[in-house]
């Protein structure tokens, strides 16, 4: 056909020019993404679970030694390290694509400046807003905490008395730790439920646990 | 007062909450990544991401339905239209459009000028049968499925194994009629 096409087709992704970052989805569309994969890690940890139980031991003898509540806790804990790992792979790459676009190929390497990053520029690209409030915690040195009053991701999510402790922010912590971990701050990033007097739906409190090298690193840099 | 007529795609993505695609992106990646480290099989992840989209799909015809105001469709052209213009734009902000039918109007090809699911990806060798965007074809069968209609969603090209557009075949097996659960009578 004579007359050039209107979309110029490119053979490798990487010659590929990058977007601008402005296109959206709606949230629906995301939220029934997100709750797919949810249910999706419920049902592969519920695997794990049942092969566990098929060779009862272990799991028996953490009912009877810690009580019954442990291996509820642990397929929790199964989930979470499921959600926080799909995470941890779009923080890696949220943090190449956002030094390239955002900061013009530089990439923070002072402790401040790494969080007030997370803080601003991740959570407006990703989240459409810069997050609600970082904090430094006062128990501890290594210690810092960002916190949310909805995270977008828990919008549509209520969890069942039965599953306890578990939070689908662990996706958001998961991301934060891919962000941290591949600039060189390696962490332990959490998320936690914070009920608020006076409101319904309690706060999301991310806990950033830097590891010991970072703090030594900071400290010799002065 | 009569009902407000059916509201165009643009105007009701203009109208709903918006995240940032690449999250939605990434977040997609992660989880094609998670079922490739689970099941290891192609087919098998193909299944299971139309699986999922199925899923999505007997979920969000609901608020389709509730928020473009569409009236019953005539017939299966019209389905496919609405499918096209209003549903992908209202969800995933791309256009598409319908071509290729045949002689009897059951069978369609729906081309997607944009994905914003595979911004930045790349099949490696090792899964070159991977149907990368198999969610998609899911939630459209959920979809109709929900609304009375069999149908069965394959692709036909798809950019990431070479060829230059998305095109997904939707092709109508029955129309199921509506079950009541009572009898009227009763």
């Amino acid at each position: 056909m004579i007359g050039a096409s209107k979309i110029k087709q490119y053979s490798n992704v990487l010659e590929k020019p990058l977007s601008k970052g402005k296109q959206e989805v709606s949230l629906s569309a995301f939220a029934f993404l997100f709750s797919e994969l949810v249910q999706y890690n419920q049902t592969q940890v519920d695997n794990i679970a049942e092969l566990e139980r098929r060779y009862g031991v272990i799991l028996l003898l953490q009912t009877m030694f810690l009580g019954p509540w442990a291996a509820g806790s642990e397929i929790v804990h199964n989930q979470l390290c499921r959600l926080e790992d799909a995470g941890y792979a779009v923080g890696a790459r949220c943090l190449e694509l956002l030094c390239h676009r955002e900061k013009g190929n530089r990439r923070e390497t002072r402790l401040l400046g790494i969080l007030s990053f997370v803080h601003s520029t991740v959570w407006k690209v990703l989240f459409g807003k810069v997050a609600d409030s970082l904090e430094k915690g006062t128990e501890h040195e290594d210690e810092y905490m960002i916190s949310e009053k909805e995270l977008l991701v828990n919008r549509f999510i209520s969890i069942p008395k039965d599953m306890g402790t578990f939070n689908c922010g662990a996706f958001v912590a998961g991301i934060v730790r891919g962000v941290l971990d591949s600039a060189g701050f390696p962490a332990v990033v959490t998320a936690h439920f914070v009920p608020m007097e006076g409101q319904q739906r309690p706060r999301t409190t991310i806990l950033i646990k830097f590891a010991e090298e970072v703090l030594r690193r900071e400290a010799r840099l002065g | 007062m009569a009902p407000a007529g059916p509201r165009s795609g643009d105007a009701i993505f203009a109208s709903v909450e918006r995240v940032n695609a690449e999250l939605f992106t990434l977040t997609y990646g992660a989880i094609v990544r998670q079922l490739l480290t689970d099941l290891e099989e192609v087919d098998e992840v193909n299944k299971q991401l139309d699986q999922m989209g199925y899923n999505i799909g007997i979920r969000l015809v609901d608020e389709f339905l509730a928020k473009s105001n569409v009236s019953r469709c005539v017939d299966f052209k019209e389905t496919a239209e609405v499918i096209a213009k209003v549903g992908f734009k209202m969800f995933l902000g791309v256009g598409a459009s319908v071509t290729n039918w045949d002689a009897e109007g059951t069978c369609c090809s729906i081309v997607l000028e944009d994905n914003p699911l595979v911004d930045f990806v790349e099949l490696p060798d090792t899964c070159q049968g991977l149907y990368y965007c198999n969610v998609l074809s899911g939630v459209i069968r959920g979809a109709l499925e929900m609304v009375s209609m069999k149908t069965e969603v394959t692709w036909l090209r798809d950019v990431l194994r070479g060829d230059d557009v998305f095109e997904l075949q939707v092709k109508l097996i029955k129309q199921v009629p509506e079950e009541y659960p009572y009898k009227d009578d009763e």
